[in-house]
C-alpha cells in the first residue's frame, strides 16, 4: 500500500492511519455563476429530485457496480428519484462529451450523473464523475478519485456524498458505517454480537464473538471507538470501550455494581454512563484518560440514557424522578436539571442531534412506541414514526436522519430503519439477522 | 484546486474479526451446570434440595407493569423463601431481576435491578444474611416467553432467586 501526500495536508490524525489512499481532484471546469440545481428539504415540503445516474463506463462490471451503489444511495436518502435506465433518451453519453440536454428535458430529469472508471498503471483505480444540471445545460461539479480497487464501494459513497451535498446543501452521510447488535437464537437466550457495516447494509463484519451479551453500542464522534454494555451470565453488566482498529477492549471505571447506557462526550475523551446503586441509577462522567470520575446526579431515581449537546455544555437524560420516565436537560456539571418532556405518556432514550437543534427520543404512549424529535427546550415535539415497538434512535452525523430499530408484535425480531427529520422518508436498512441498537459512525472522510 | 482525502478505515476490521473467532471458543459454559445436580440432588420431595426450593417454595415473584413494589402474592412467596433459606444456610444465591419487553433497553436494566434489590432488601428484613445474596439485572434480555399480548408480559416481569448449584431461570 502506498501513501500519497498532496496539498493541502491531511486533515487530521486519523488520516495518518491510512492503509490505502484516495486522492480527489476537481475536474477543472468553471462553475456556472447561477447554478440552480437545488432541493430544499428544510420545510418538509418537497418532491424528490428526478436524477439520472448513467452507468459509469470502463473496467468491466465495476463501473456498473459503482453506478448501482450511487443510485441506491441517492434513492434511499428519499430526496432523489432515480430515473429508470429504460427511459434514458440516450444510452450512455461519452464521459468527455456533453449530454443532449434537450432530450433529457423531455424526461423531466433535472440532474444527470456521468462517470468513468479506469485502471492506472500499478493497478490503482481512477474514478471520475460529472454532475450536470439539465435545466441550465451545464456541469455543476466534476471530480476524480484514485484508490485501491478494493475500495471501490467507498468511492461510490464519496461520489454520492458529493452529489447529495451539492444539491441539498446538507453534508452527505453515505461514507459512514453503522454498528448494531446482531441477534440470533431463541428469545430467552439470544446470542448478541456487535456488528459493523456500511450505512447501506454492505460489508457486515462482527466485532465481538458472542461470548457475552452486548447491547447499546455508541460510536465515538471522534475516534474509531465503540462504547457498549457487556454482560456474562450471572455477572454484573459493565460498560466497555472497544477500539475498532486495534481490537483493544477495556472496562470503563471500576465500580462494584452495574454500569450501563454509555455515551461519548463530543470530543471523544469522556464517557457518560449510569451507575446502579441499589435500586437507583445515577449518572457519572468518566474521563477516559485521567480516569477522573464525576458524579452528576443523585436523586434516588433511575437516571439513565445521558447524551451531551454537541458543544458539551449540557446533557439530556431520562429519569423517573417524577414517577414516569421523562426527559431532562441539565448543565454538564449536573446542575440545573429541568424537565423538557410534557406530552402524554413517557419518554426515553434522548439523543442530542450533532447539529444541536433537536433531541431525538422514544415515546411510549397508549401501548405504542414512537420515535420523535423536540427542540432542546422541549418545544416543537414531532413524532416521526409510530407503531407497536420502535426504539433506540441514533443520529446520522449530518443530523438529517435517525436510525432506530423496530420490532413486530409477537415472535419476530428487530430490524433497522432510518427516518429523516421531516418524517417523510423512511428506509429499511438490511441486516443479515435480527438487529437492534444501531449507532452511526462519524463521516469516514471527515467532511 | 487540488485536495486530498485519505481512506483511513476499514481494512483493520478483518484482523479484529479473526481475533473474535478465536475468542468464541470461550463462550459460555457456567450455565450448563444443570438441574439434577447441586447440593440437594434428589426429587422435589427431598427437603433442602434445590428442587424443593423451586417446586415447593417458589423461586420467583412477579411485578406489575413499570412497578418494583412487592405485591401481597410476592410477599407471601418471599416469606416462604426467607424461612427456607434460614433453615438451609448452606446455600448462597443470586437474585435475578427481569423486565418485560414493553420498555426501552437502558431503563429496563435499571428497572430490573431495582426489582432484584427490592427482593434482596425484603429477604434481609426477614433475617436472611446479606452476605449470602447477590443481585444481577438482565433487563428485558431474557424473557421466559416471547409475548404477542399483554397477558403474557407479566410472566417476564419477575425476580428469580437462583440457588448456587441450580439451573438458573
Amino acid at each position: 500500500m502506498n501513501r500519497i501526500h498532496l496539498n493541502p495536508p491531511l486533515r487530521d490524525a486519523r488520516a495518518l492511519l491510512a492503509l490505502a489512499c484516495l486522492a480527489l481532484a476537481a475536474l477543472l471546469v468553471p462553475r456556472p455563476a447561477a447554478a440552480e440545481l437545488v432541493i430544499d428539504v428544510r420545510g418538509g415540503q418537497f418532491a424528490p429530485m428526478p436524477i439520472a445516474v448513467v452507468d459509469f463506463s470502463g473496467d468491466g462490471n465495476l463501473g456498473m457496480e459503482i453506478t448501482r451503489v450511487i443510485s441506491s444511495n441517492l434513492r434511499r436518502s428519499g430526496y432523489f428519484n432515480t430515473l429508470d435506465p429504460n427511459r434514458f433518451p440516450e444510452r450512455s453519453p461519452a464521459f468527455d462529451s456533453t449530454p443532449q440536454f434537450d432530450a433529457w428535458r423531455a424526461t423531466d430529469t433535472q440532474a444527470i450523473v456521468t462517470g468513468r472508471v479506469t485502471r492506472e498503471s500499478g493497478g490503482r483505480l481512477r474514478a471520475e464523475f460529472r454532475l450536470w444540471d439539465v435545466t441550465s445545460g451545464s456541469q455543476t461539479i466534476g471530480q476524480q478519485y484514485f484508490t485501491e480497487p478494493a475500495n471501490w464501494r467507498r468511492i461510490a459513497h464519496i461520489i454520492s456524498d458529493a452529489i447529495y451535498t451539492e444539491i441539498t446543501g446538507i453534508p452527505g452521510f453515505f461514507d459512514t458505517r453503522i454498528v448494531f447488535v446482531d441477534e440470533t437464537g431463541p428469545r430467552d437466550d439470544r446470542r448478541k454480537r456487535l456488528a459493523i457495516m456500511d450505512q447501506d447494509g454492505a460489508n457486515v463484519r462482527y466485532l465481538t464473538p458472542g461470548d457475552n451479551a452486548v447491547v447499546t453500542p455508541r460510536f465515538s464522534p471522534r475516534n474509531q471507538e465503540i462504547a457498549f454494555m457487556a454482560q456474562s451470565r450471572g455477572e454484573q453488566p459493565r460498560v466497555q470501550v472497544l477500539n475498532i482498529e486495534t481490537g483493544a477492549r477495556q472496562a470503563v471505571g471500576n465500580f462494584p455494581d452495574m454500569t450501563s447506557s454509555p455515551r461519548f462526550s463530543p470530543d471523544g475523551r469522556a464517557i457518560l454512563m449510569a451507575l446502579q446503586q441499589g435500586g437507583n441509577a445515577n449518572l457519572y462522567k468518566i474521563d477516559l484518560h485521567s480516569r477522573t470520575t464525576t458524579r452528576l446526579t443523585s436523586t434516588g431515581a433511575i437516571d439513565t440514557s445521558p447524551s451531551f449537546s454537541p458543544d458539551g455544555d449540557r446533557i439530556v437524560f431520562e429519569s423517573d424522578r417524577g414517577g414516569r420516565q421523562q426527559l431532562y436537560v441539565m448543565n454538564a456539571d449536573g446542575s440545573g436539571a429541568e424537565r423538557i418532556s410534557f406530552g402524554e405518556g413517557s419518554y426515553s432514550q434522548p439523543v442530542w442531534s450533532p447539529r444541536g437543534d433537536l433531541i431525538a427520543f422514544t415515546k411510549m404512549s397508549g401501548g405504542r412506541f414512537s420515535i420523535g424529535v423536540m427542540r432542546p427546550d422541549g418545544s416543537g415535539e414531532r413524532i416521526l414514526t409510530e407503531g407497536y415497538h420502535n426504539e433506540s434512535p441514533a443520529w446520522a452525523p449530518n443530523g438529517q436522519y435517525i436510525v432506530f430499530f423496530r420490532e413486530p408484535q409477537g415472535e419476530g425480531g428487530g430490524r433497522l430503519y432510518m427516518v429523516d427529520i421531516t418524517g417523510r422518508v423512511e428506509t429499511a436498512i438490511p441486516t443479515p439477522n435480527d438487529a437492534s441498537d444501531p449507532t452511526w459512525s462519524p463521516s469516514l472522510s471527515g467532511s | 484546486m487540488f485536495a486530498s482525502i485519505s481512506l483511513t478505515r476499514g481494512l483493520r476490521i478483518a484482523a479484529l474479526f479473526a481475533l473474535g473467532l478465536t475468542l468464541a471458543a470461550c463462550a459460555r459454559g457456567a450455565e450448563d451446570i444443570a438441574g439434577a445436580g447441586g447440593f440437594g440432588a434428589g426429587g422435589a420431595g427431598t427437603p433442602g434440595s434445590t428442587q424443593d426450593f423451586t417446586v415447593n417454595i417458589g423461586d420467583r415473584v412477579f411485578f406489575d407493569t413499570d412497578s418494583t413494589d412487592l405485591n401481597s402474592s410476592a410477599i407471601a412467596t418471599l416469606n416462604q423463601q426467607a424461612e427456607w433459606l434460614k433453615r438451609y444456610p448452606r446455600y448462597s444465591f443470586l437474585i435475578e431481576g427481569h423486565a418485560d419487553e414493553r420498555g426501552t433497553r437502558e431503563y429496563n436494566f435499571s428497572l430490573a435491578a431495582r426489582r432484584a434489590q427490592a427482593v434482596r432488601d425484603y429477604l434481609a428484613s426477614r433475617g436472611v444474611d446479606n452476605n449470602r445474596m447477590r443481585v444481577v439485572s438482565y433487563g428485558k434480555e431474557r424473557p421466559v416467553v416471547a409475548c404477542p399480548e399483554p397477558g403474557c408480559w407479566a410472566q417476564n416481569r419477575r425476580a428469580v432467586t437462583v440457588l448456587d448449584g441450580s439451573a438458573g431461570s
